[in-house]
């Protein structure tokens, strides 16, 4: 690609500390799409906006308003990859300019600390980014092509809603990400209750961990009736969901029928472009990649 | 002969009339105009599967029985999946209200442990979800920085964080329900 933007990448928890190979098929991915990384330092947890939001709101936008400080300060737009932390961005972001004074509440927090902020820094979900580049353009770094892979999509939540503050043209039954799914060649498998929630969110899954899991065997059973090879997700905490509760279910019914590879888009679209299911994380995977990858690359 | 059949009544000293002005207050401005219908609870994912009643906890907040409200492990049920909020008819941002009544819930004492958990570890790391050995491995392993660039490998940036923290109350907050528990 000949245009390139420098992004601020912001890692957020799960992804760095738990999903390191997601972070990895990013890091090789996005600059083959022209967009280029910085990294953040010193960044913290956004702070996810279903817990710490819920504890102490004043704090959640202080935290925030600090990671966003940090990539202003760069002079560059932020990027994430987890719809929680697009969450936060977004709200913190809405909140401070309908509402001037919880700026001022912030800069007062920030005394002293040597943060400057104006709130004037943009947060992007880098499936945002790349919907912009256009399918085109993306259909020209495709050499391996997947046809006949069945992929279910999982959207999941913070990415669409609320509507009101997110960019996208439908506020529901939206089709970006099963395009870009299918510029790999792949199929986007209809199947029952697509935009339900994967159900970690909210702290319901640190704290009401059967009533989580089994919203995510809902999903998860939609999809094996639909006859799905792979999940594609963009959310590192979806991503977590969909991974660790195939294992607890397995466990509690004692046998291995939970078994739907979780791939986060940017590891399929690498796999399109040929890169090495090695590089991509592919290969530390909870659930086994392998019955994919031979399909694939046979 | 006594009548199987109990009448629930509410107690008027269980009414808190300014609960509800402080919900609107702090941003969920449209919620007096709440019609009862019930789409809220009809799409809520928890609900599906638990006991948990959007329209009832609404309901609730409406008649200011604010103890009652602010008391139930029900309030953690919402995943905050925002659906309710997109197809209330009244446009009332119902998650919004939710997680207004957790912050106020938490203001009384009522958090769940292990939400005070992942609360300390943003405290000690910067992270409600730190790194661990096995991470630092995979890390290693994929050609990436041991540590991430976050306050994982910045001592000032952790600092920091914990300076906002302490200014904004939240290291107390935490620390208080440590000693209550």
């Amino acid at each position: 690609m000949a245009e390139s933007k420098t992004y601020s990448f912001f890692l957020g928890c799960v992804m760095p500390n738990r999903f390191p190979n997601v972070e990895a098929s990013i890091r090789l991915v996005l600059p083959k799409l022209g967009i280029e990384l910085e990294d953040i330092d010193g960044a913290s947890c956004c702070p996810a906006p279903g817990v710490i939001r819920s504890f102490d709101e004043p704090t959640w936008l202080a935290l925030a308003s600090r990671n966003l400080a940090l990539a202003e300060m760069t002079g560059h737009d932020i990027i994430t990859g987890c719809n929680g932390c697009y969450g936060t961005f977004k709200e913190t972001l809405l909140e401070i300019h309908e509402h001037p004074e919880r700026l001022k509440e912030v800069q007062e927090y920030f005394k002293g600390l040597g943060i400057k902020f104006q709130g004037k820094v943009d947060a992007k979900h880098l499936i945002e980014v790349i919907n912009e580049i256009g399918i085109e353009k993306i259909k020209k770094t495709i050499t391996r092509p997947l046809n006949g892979i069945r992929v279910g999509v999982h959207y999941g939540c913070h990415l669409l809603k609320p509507s009101k503050n997110r960019p996208w043209k439908q506020t529901q039954r939206h089709t970006f990400l099963d395009e870009l799914v299918e510029i790999t060649g792949a199929s986007s498998i209809k199947y029952k209750d697509k935009f339900l929630c994967c159900g970690a969110g909210g702290g319901v899954r640190g704290s009401q961990v059967a009533v989580s899991v089994d919203i995510a065997k809902e999903k998860l059973d939609n999809m094996i009736e639909a006859g799905v090879d792979c999940i594609v997700d963009v959310c590192s905490f979806c991503h977590l969901q969909f991974e660790s509760s195939q294992v607890q279910l397995n466990k509690e019914l004692g046998e291995q029928k939970y078994q739907i590879p979780v791939l986060y888009f940017t590891q399929l679209l690498g796999l399109a472009m040929g890169l090495d299911p090695t590089n991509l994380g592919l290969e530390v995977h909870v659930i086994n990649t392998q019955p994919l990858l031979d399909k694939i690359l046979s | 002969m006594t009548d199987s059949i109990t009448r629930e009544t509410i107690d008027n000293d269980a009414i808190d009339p300014d609960f509800l002005d402080k919900i609107v207050e702090a941003g969920a401005d449209r919620l007096r105009t709440c019609i009862q219908c019930g789409t809220c609870s009809s799409v809520c994912p928890s609900g599906r599967r638990t006991a948990f009643r959007t329209r009832e906890l609404i309901r609730k907040a409406l008649l200011g029985l604010k103890d009652e409200v602010l008391s139930s492990p029900d309030l953690w049920l919402c995943a905050t999946c925002l659906t309710c909020l997109e197809r209330c008819p009244r446009q009332i941002k119902v998650t919004d209200a939710i997680i207004i009544m957790r912050n106020m819930a938490v203001d009384e004492g009522f958090m769940l442990p292990q939400h005070r958990k992942a609360s300390q570890k943003l405290i000690e790391t910067g992270h409600a979800v730190p790194i661990d050995d096995a991470n630092r491995a995979i890390r290693k392993d994929l050609g990436l920085q041991e540590n991430p660039p976050t306050t994982h490998s910045n001592e000032k940036a952790l600092k920091d964080v914990r300076e906002i923290m302490k200014r904004t109350g939240f290291i107390e907050l935490i620390k208080e329900e440590e000693e209550e528990s």
